[in-house]
């Protein structure tokens, strides 16, 4: 093997391979097995079900939802923090973070004294007919909350090395802003849009502290598949609860697997040959 | 298409800014912009091509005050110092990307076309379907060029089109842009900082410093008659030589050099170095040689005045005096100047 100039790549891959096998393989593994101990017949049954159907629909929907909003919102952030220089620029790039920062649950009871209908942003709301917390809109809230420093933290890097000579070089060529910003800005992000993208999808699947306390948890509407198998878990069916999760983990690993394809071909023109 | 700039004025709060340049640049020309960094030339340009707005004055193409036409619709082609290319293109898809987005239609088979004639010109042929990061950057900028000239620019403007590549491609690079610019006669302006590159390209150099022009004409004129000491040194070595001027004579340690209307006082003289030369006796400035160092094609000799100062010469390589010898140096072509 050729010589490195770090010493201790053996010890470094050892404890990193011991690492993920402990932390991420081995409850991951768990969860297959305990869903395995399920007959195929029993296991068909348990993941659709009317009510685990719901529940990945509405998960699955409002995920979509929150992230085509955490997209575009996401973008402008973006674009607003690395293009203009304004006062309090920093502070509004600190915040971001907050998501990251602060408790789902707390996130999640916040999000819900400000929509309820007679909250900050709820009493207006509902003057208008829109009711935001204990309906999908509220889990779409919660979810597009937590997952949008996804998206503006993978954005940002990428649009703070653009060259600005790329758009001079548009605009002398005679492109309005509008083609410069679809042939060559959009272009040059949709690898990292992808990168955000997925992760604020995956991200949202996954969501539940914050969820629960603005959802109102009804089964066929408002149940995310999540609090499904946190129910099943409470009720002492592991079994269930980890056929359940079991989706929920396939589902989350083919969209990454699409989205990491996505953004190779994204991509492909950066390869030397 | 002929090019004016009646004193424009751009203000910074740093450097770069352009202090009243006014310029005319003749239809089919090709001119040189060439100051050290900081000197405007680049923020001259970009005001030509209208990615800069003035401050004040105007720039006319030909008899069209064109100050406030957008870049977008001012028709200029414009070659970034690090090629701009777009990463996510072919070359051919580069080269195209002007013709797509114009306001005047064409046919994808008129536009296929047009890729082709222009990567014949630039001698890419073979390259159409690399994308940037394949090619080399001698090779960019070539794209980069034909890209510019696919929009059928009526001016062609470069910002350091060679001063990312290295030396021997600058050299083949610059011959061949000269070339394509006779064949299409087409305005062009461009800024360098490289001396070399001006006077072996252009029709005629515009020498900046400061924001502020100090110096046109063609390269044989700004060689022969600098107008002042900074464009003596900016174009190449020179000597510097404290003198004192009396009477249209300048006086080096008693040796005396015609100084016809150079003002009395102190005062400086500028010669190259190899407008030296060494004399045992006779006549000149009393010298003694620190230390002689030896080039492919010469012998360069370190030296110093009587008074303390250095000079430098240059010598052929069969230059036969050492280190510690004493002699007489004799200079020609020297250029008087009052001190700044």
């Amino acid at each position: 093997m050729r010589r490195r100039v770090l010493p201790g790549l053996p010890l470094a891959l050892g404890i990193t391979l011991v690492y993920v096998a402990i932390i991420v393989v081995l409850p991951l593994a768990a969860l297959v097995f305990k869903a395995a101990s399920l007959g195929p017949a029993d296991y068909w049954r348990i993941i659709s079900s009317d009510r685990a159907f719901a529940s990945y629909r509405v998960t699955v929907l409002c995920a979509l939802a929150a992230t085509v909003f955490n997209l575009v919102f996401g973008m402008a952030l973006a674009w607003v923090l690395v293009r203009y220089r304004f006062p309090g620029r920093r502070l509004v790039d600190a915040l971001v973070d907050l998501p990251f920062a602060l408790p789902t649950a707390v996130a999640g009871i916040a999000l819900t004294t400000l929509f309820a209908t007679n909250g900050w942003f709820g009493a207006p709301l509902s003057l208008l007919g829109i009711k935001v917390a204990y309906t999908p809109l509220g889990i779409i809230v919660a979810m597009s909350f937590t997952s949008i420093p996804f998206i503006v933290r993978t954005v940002q890097p990428v649009l703070e090395e653009l060259d600005p000579a790329l758009e001079e070089a548009g605009q002398t060529l005679g492109a309005s802003d509008l083609s410069i910003f679809v042939g060559v800005i959009l272009p040059l992000l949709t690898p990292a849009l992808l990168a955000g993208v997925s992760l604020s999808f995956a991200r949202s699947l996954g969501e539940f502290g914050a969820i629960i306390f603005i959802a109102g948890n009804q089964p066929f509407s408002t149940e995310i598949t999540a609090l499904l198998a946190f129910i099943r878990l409470e009720e002492y069916d592991y079994p269930a609860s980890a056929a359940i999760a079991s989706v929920m983990l396939l589902t989350a690993f083919v969209m990454l697997a699409i989205t990491n394809l996505m953004q190779a071909r994204a991509l492909r023109y950066t390869v030397r040959g | 298409m002929k090019i004016r700039l009646d004193n424009v004025v751009k203000e910074f709060e740093t450097f770069r800014a352009v202090h009243g340049v006014s310029l005319d640049i003749g239809s089919g020309e090709l001119v040189a912009l060439l100051g050290p960094s900081g000197s405007g030339k680049t923020t001259i340009l970009r005001m030509v091509a209208g990615l800069e707005y003035a401050d004040a004055g105007a720039i006319y193409f030909g008899d069209e005050n064109a100050t406030d036409i957008p870049v977008r619709e001012r028709g200029v082609g414009f070659v970034f110092q690090h090629y701009a290319l777009f990463p996510h293109m072919t070359v051919g898809e580069n080269i195209a990307f002007g013709m797509k987005v114009s306001k005047v239609k064409r046919s994808p088979q008129a536009i296929a076309d047009r890729v082709k004639e222009l990567l014949d010109l630039v001698q890419l042929s073979g390259l159409k379907d690399r994308f940037p990061a394949q090619i080399s950057g001698g090779q960019r900028q070539r794209v980069a060029l034909a890209r510019a000239l696919a929009v059928d620019p009526r001016v062609l403007l470069l910002d350091e089109p060679f001063g990312a590549l290295d030396a021997n491609v600058r050299r083949d690079l610059r011959r061949w842009l000269r070339k394509i610019h006779d064949e299409l006669g087409i305005t062009t302006l461009f800024v360098t900082h490289d001396q070399e590159e001006a006077l072996d390209l252009a029709d005629r150099v515009v020498i900046l410093n400061k924001g502020k022009i100090v110096q046109e004409g063609t390269p044989e004129a700004v060689c022969r008659n600098p107008a002042d000491a900074f464009v003596m040194n900016f174009l190449g070595d020179a000597n510097k030589l404290d003198a004192d001027i009396r009477g249209g004579k300048a006086y080096v340690d008693a040796v005396a050099f015609d100084a016809e209307g150079v003002a009395d006082g102190s005062g400086q003289i500028l010669f190259r170095p190899a407008d030296v030369s060494w004399r045992e006796h006779g006549h000149g400035i009393a010298a003694r040689i620190l230390r002689v160092i030896d080039r492919p094609d010469s012998r360069r000799v370190l030296a110093m005045t009587g008074s303390g100062q250095a000079v430098e010469f240059d010598t052929a390589p069969e230059f036969p005096h050492r280190k510690g010898e004493e002699g007489f140096i004799d200079i020609r072509r020297p250029r008087v100047y009052a001190a700044a």
